[in-house]
């Protein structure tokens, strides 16, 4: 139950990210080169995907529980600190030079293409590293 | 580098992002999390328990099925175009790995769920990987290249 819901509302991410043509970086960096060859798509995409969303939540966050799990697991940080924000800079930084952001470039495997996947085991390297590098910073705070 | 031009694609893309966001929705309201390709990977690379990957393991294989479910209906593999070279790909993925680990998200977690639920943290991500991203295409097609 779990697995299979897990495997059907990835599907409808991956149709929706295909579809939509973030999948394309080429798309993609065309819709932040404003000056460019500038294809304003993209807003469609995080518009379609903003207004779903804020509606579909609005009915499923009133019930108590979800489906098959007990509880809703939301985020509770609240702190709007240099690592949000400069975690967030790093991103778009990376984001514009390569032209996929993470849920772009997963579904974008499926085109079989070879830079798609050697962007995806870059994209794990520094996600691991900097889990890493989290991991230590962490041990020596409880140490000191 | 410059680019070259790709279709406008108004229908195509809003139909795209409501599916985007219909499968936030569904995966709220099936397992009660965020739909973040961040946190979804992350747990896969660090998770702890054999049941915790394997729902992520099942996601990612529906994701990568999805183009594929487009090529079955359609007849044609939606277009991927990679137009920068391979040095690139490497540091822009590891930039966006380091990056979306320590912003906690990325543009599905934080752009379209943390913004539906009007998280101030997650606004202040996406201003901030949207000013960057903006800058940083900016500069490698009009300044450095062109």
């Amino acid at each position: 139950m779990r697995l299979m819901s897990a495997f059907l509302v990835g599907l409808v991410f991956g149709v929706g990210i295909a579809i939509s043509g973030m999948i394309n970086p080429a798309k993609v960096l065309n819709f932040f080169d404003i000056t460019g060859t500038w294809d304003p798509s993209l807003i469609f995409v995080m518009g379609g995907a903003l207004v779903t969303t804020f509606v579909g939540y609005r009915f499923v966050l009133r019930r108590d529980k979800p489906m098959i799990e007990e509880r809703f697991q939301l985020p509770t940080a609240r702190d709007i600190d240099a690592r949000l924000i400069g975690g967030a800079a790093v991103f778009g930084i990376g984001w514009g030079i390569a032209g996929f952001c993470p849920g772009a470039a997963v579904p974008a495997l499926g085109s079989g293409k070879v830079e798609v996947a050697g962007f995806v085991a870059a994209l794990l390297a520094g996600l691991w590293v900097a889990r890493l590098i989290q991991a230590k910073q962490a041990d020596r705070r409880a140490v000191a | 580098m410059t680019g070259f031009e790709t279709e406008f694609t108004p229908l195509m893309s809003l139909a795209g992002g409501v599916l985007i966001g219909l499968s936030a929705v569904f995966l709220m309201f099936l397992q009660g999390r965020i739909m973040g390709a961040t946190g979804i990977l992350s747990g896969l690379v660090t998770g702890t328990t054999p049941g915790d990957r394997g729902w992520r393991a099942a996601m990612v294989a529906g994701m990568i099925a999805g183009p594929l479910l487009v090529l079955a209906v359609t007849g044609q593999m939606p277009a991927v175009d990679v137009p920068v070279s391979w040095p690139m790909i490497l540091i822009g993925g590891f930039s966006v790995g380091v990056g979306v680990t320590y912003g906690s998200g990325c543009t599905s977690g934080h752009g379209v769920c943390g913004n539906a639920r009007l998280s101030p943290r997650s606004m202040v991500a996406t201003v901030t990987f949207m000013i960057t991203c903006g800058v940083t295409v900016y500069v490698i097609r009009h300044v450095m290249g062109g």
